[in-house]
This record gives structure tokens, sequence and C-alpha cells, in this order.
């Protein structure tokens, strides 16, 4: 199980005392984890902004994540940042038109619309087209 | 109606439900029961076949009557939360439309517009018993003096407050897609360009129009689950049409019947009427709406067995065809296929999602069960049926 692959997305918020190092390449040169780049912002001079999905085994991603906060980089995990309540959704599926991960799923047998956090990729789609408000998403720009 | 015979009928099913002895399903059920069974052994068997739907649905709106203030006001404007209701009615009678959206909602000026807040929402908040800001406008007569009046309010302070939708629950519904080479913002979702998902919006096999397709036993005076509530068909809905496309099982094969429904408010539970708001289109209500279904005949045992396989709506374009008023359809899909997850148009295979709640309708039509298997909860006979088409016969073999 320890081998085990799993994937991650992940936050990363560069101070501008920091945002100028070459910090990424390490997780695939020293932790060899995959990373894919989901959505970026610079703000030259100010901060950087990075969405990142982290593919490797559990330990790599706990030693790679540790690895970017020793570098002063703060690392949010989107899945926690995420949140549908579930009380309000009434599962009508117009989320469902709009993922453009595998984050919101039809499930056929209780026609409920399924939600996992963990492939969310915050572009935001979903809490904007909710017609009963009951998604709350973290998005590239949010406040932390 | 002269073409229906009825075998078994309403009074004696009634009769049935009051001696605790009627046998009652979901038109969920009812397929698996038909298919065991046969047409013949599902009419025997089965007395009510309950269906439901909950989905937005616009031409939703409510009669609400703030009770007479002191000094007294002939409002001629009236707004709940800053959303305008119609007040050309009487002195203290308005009717708030679900569409309509709040004062200073910057509409689409950026598009896509949020439309937060709207008809639907105060319709919601009514129910739920929030708080809600009423303001009234008059322009003072001798018999009704006061100009203005300002109170915050609940469902409890309003003499009336009934439900009054002129058209819900449509029979049938397109499959809507997107031509054309951008993203557009629709009443029915996002849909994606160049073929990008497909979007529907009807809960198929349990809807209550495709269940009863001639409309042989719901007509005006149809006891129905009205968001938590009974509620009653008043009449056909607007845009109602029986002279629409049908298969071979009788079923529409595009938007058909619709009903104009009613109820009140003060009994109807926030759970099933919610204020929806359609990112780049505008304000609206979700409603849900249950209607139990007698088996008069094996016809209607036959219908009411009908699956998502057997269920056909129109693909339309909404890029291009829909908003210039091109009639014309790229094929049509059944509510199988559209609940598999993808179909194929033109070729090409596109995801699909739903944009009215079949979880939601399930839940209703399993209410509705209980309320008359438990609560005795009686059908009502139809006094007016509604316009239909002729009956042409459907084939079964047992």
């Amino acid at each position: 199980m320890a081998n085990k692959k799993i994937k991650k997305n992940v936050l990363l918020i560069f101070s501008k005392d920091i945002m100028y190092n070459p910090v990424i390449y390490k997780l695939a040169a020293d932790f060899r984890i995959v990373f894919n780049v989901l959505e970026a912002k610079i703000y030259p001079k100010q901060e950087g902004r990075l969405i990142l999905q982290l593919e490797g085994t559990e330990e790599q991603l706990d030693e790679g994540i540790k690895y970017l906060k020793d570098q002063k980089v703060k690392v949010e995990i989107l899945a926690e940042k995420i949140k549908r309540d579930n009380e309000s959704c009434v599962h009508c599926g117009a989320c469902l038109a709009v993922c453009r991960s595998d984050a919101l799923q039809y499930d056929n047998e209780t026609k409920m619309i399924v939600f996992h956090s963990e492939h969310c990729i915050a572009c935001g789609l979903c809490e904007m087209v909710c017609p009963v408000k009951a998604v709350k998403t973290a998005s590239i720009d949010m406040e932390i | 109606m002269k073409d229906v015979h009825v075998k078994k009928s309403i009074e004696e099913i009634n009769k049935k439900i009051k001696q605790g002895k009627a046998v009652v399903v979901t038109a969920e059920e009812m397929v698996d029961i038909v298919k065991e069974n046969g047409v013949k052994g599902a009419f025997k068997k089965v007395d009510v076949v309950t269906t439901a739907t909950f989905g937005v649905m616009c031409s939703s709106g409510a009669f609400i009557n703030f009770g007479h203030t002191k000094p007294k006001i002939k409002a001629y404007k009236v707004w709940l939360n800053d959303v305008e209701a119609y007040a050309g009615i009487a002195a203290v009678d308005c009717y708030i439309g679900a569409a309509q959206v709040q004062e200073e909602d910057p509409l689409n000026k950026v598009h896509p517009g949020r439309f937060k807040y709207g008809g639907g929402h105060v319709i919601e908040d009514l129910i739920a018993g929030r708080q809600v800001k009423l303001k009234a406008k008059g322009y003072g007569t001798d018999c009704y003096p006061l100009r203005e009046y300002e109170a915050v309010i609940t469902i409890h302070d309003l003499r009336d407050a009934f439900l009054y939708n002129p058209r819900n629950a449509y029979q049938n519904y397109n499959c809507a897609v997107n031509l054309s080479n951008k993203t557009i913002y629709t009443y029915m979702g996002v849909l994606r360009p160049n073929l990008g998902n497909a979007t529907y919006s009807t809960s198929g096999q349990l809807s209550p129009l495709l269940n009863d397709p001639y409309y042989w036993t719901i007509g005006v005076g149809t006891k129905i689950f009205l968001g938590g509530a009974v509620g009653v068909v008043t009449w056909r809905g607007t845009q109602h049409d029986p002279d629409v496309l049908r298969g071979e099982n009788g079923i529409v094969k595009e938007g058909g019947g619709t009903l104009a429904v009613t109820g009140d408010m003060k009994e109807m539970s926030p759970r099933y009427i919610r204020g929806a708001s359609i990112l780049g289109y505008g304000c609206s209500l979700m409603v849900g709406l249950g209607i139990p279904i007698p088996i008069i005949n094996e016809e209607m045992a036959y219908f009411t067995g009908q699956s998502d396989a057997d269920i056909y709506c129109p693909v339309v374009d909404y890029g291009i065809d829909y908003p210039n008023a091109i009639n014309r359809t790229l094929g049509e899909v059944s509510y199988q296929e559209l609940r598999s997850g993808k179909i194929k148009i033109m070729g090409k295979e596109i995801p699909t999602a739903p944009l009215s709640s079949y979880y939601m309708a399930r839940e209703i039509a399993q209410k509705l069960k209980d309320w008359i298997v438990k609560n005795k909860f009686t059908l009502g006979i139809p006094q007016i049926p509604l316009p239909t088409v002729e009956f042409k016969g459907i084939k079964y073999d047992n």
C-alpha cells in the first residue's frame, strides 16, 4: 500500500522574498513527484501563486510538501478548502455541466451528484453555476 | 375522452385507499412490476402510481395578500426584499413572479450575471419562515389614504400566500447542446461550445405527464403534492400543447402538455421549494411536484410501466437555432442514454448533465406514496379534462 500513487491538488503561495527562488523543479528531481500546473498567477515583485496537481506515493507527497514549507512556501490543500453544503444541495446537476475534472460525478444508482474534493482543481465554475449556492470553492485568488 | 375505457374508477380506488387496501407504487417501481407481471397483471395488481419532478420551473409565482394596514393603503407598487411584486390586483393583493430580479441587480451588464436574489428566493424565504421586508406605495384615496408602508414580516403575518404557477410540470423537454463556438449561459445551464456537453431536464420515467400521456387521469381538480403540501391542478398550463410528436407508445417526444397548479404556501416546506439563480439567465424557482395516477385501465398500466429507455426527447441547439427561433432538432435521445452520462450527437460523443433532480423527484414520489398509504390521501376527481388528442391505440402482448 505504501507504494500506491495518490493525487493531491495544492495551492502554493510564494511571498515576494522567495518568489524568484527555483523551488518547484526539486519536487520532481529530489522527491520524484509528478506535478502538473493547473493554474498560475504571478504578480511581479509581490506574490506568485500556483495550483499544482501532485502525484506520488503518500510518503513522497508528505516529504515534498514538507520541503516546500521549509522553503517558506505557503501550502494549502485544495480539498480542505472546498465545501459543499449537503443540506442545501438538491442534486440537480447544473454543476456537472461545467466541471472540468472528475470532481463531480453523477451516480446513476443513487441519482446523487457525488463530490470528490480531492480531484477538484478549484476552477470555481461550480460555485458560479450552483442555482442554490450550495458550493463554496477555493480559487487561486482566495484570501489566505 | 370518449375513447377512454374506465375499468377501475377513481371512486373505487379512493374507497380502497380509505380501507387501507390500495396498492400504491412509485412510477419507478411500476417499471419492474409491468416487466414481471405484464400489463394486464400490473393493472390487476396496482391501484395508484405516484410520479414526481423537482426542478427549476419558470412561470411560477405567488399571490400574496398582506392584510389591511392602519390607516389603509391602496398599494399600487409593492416590493418584497426589494423584489417588485405586481400590485395591480387590489389594495393589498399582489403577485410575486419567480423570475422577477431584485432592484439594483446588475443583470447581465457583466456577463454572465449572477442573479443572486429574485422572486423565487422571496418565495423560499417566506416558506422557510424567514423575515422579509415589505414595502408598499399608495397614491392616496379617500378610502385608502396611506401613501407609504414598510414592515418586516414573515409568512405568519400575511393574510394569504398562495403559490400559483401558471406553467409547471412540462410533459417533456429538450436536451440542450451548443453548436456555436463560444460558451453560452442559458436556462438549460452552461453549454460548452462545439457540442462540448448536453443538458436535459425532466425526471423521465418518474415525471407526472409522461406517465399519463393523454391526460386521462390528470385534469382540473387533481390533488397533487406541491412544495410539500397538498395542492391542486387548477387548469391546463400555459403553452399546453397535446398535438405534438408522439412515439408508438403514445408518449410525447417533445414539450407537450403543461399544468397550472396552486397550493397554500403556509403549509409548504423549504425542502421542496427553492429559489434559484441561473448564471447569465436570471432568477427562478425550483418546484417539487408530485401527482398520483390512478390505474383506471390496462393502458394506464402500460404507460406508467414505460421506462427511461422508452422515453425520448429532442436534441436542440441553443447556440444558434433556439435563440433565432429556428425549429430544428439534431436527433432524439432516450432518457436512459442521457442518464448513462454520455450521448452521441452528429457523430460526436458528449457528456450529459441533468438539471432537474431525479434524487428529489424520487423522494417526493415516495413521500406521496406514504401520504396515500398512511394518511389516506385520496385522489382528486378531475372536473374538467385537459385538452388532448385522439388515442390511436397501443400494442402490448399481455
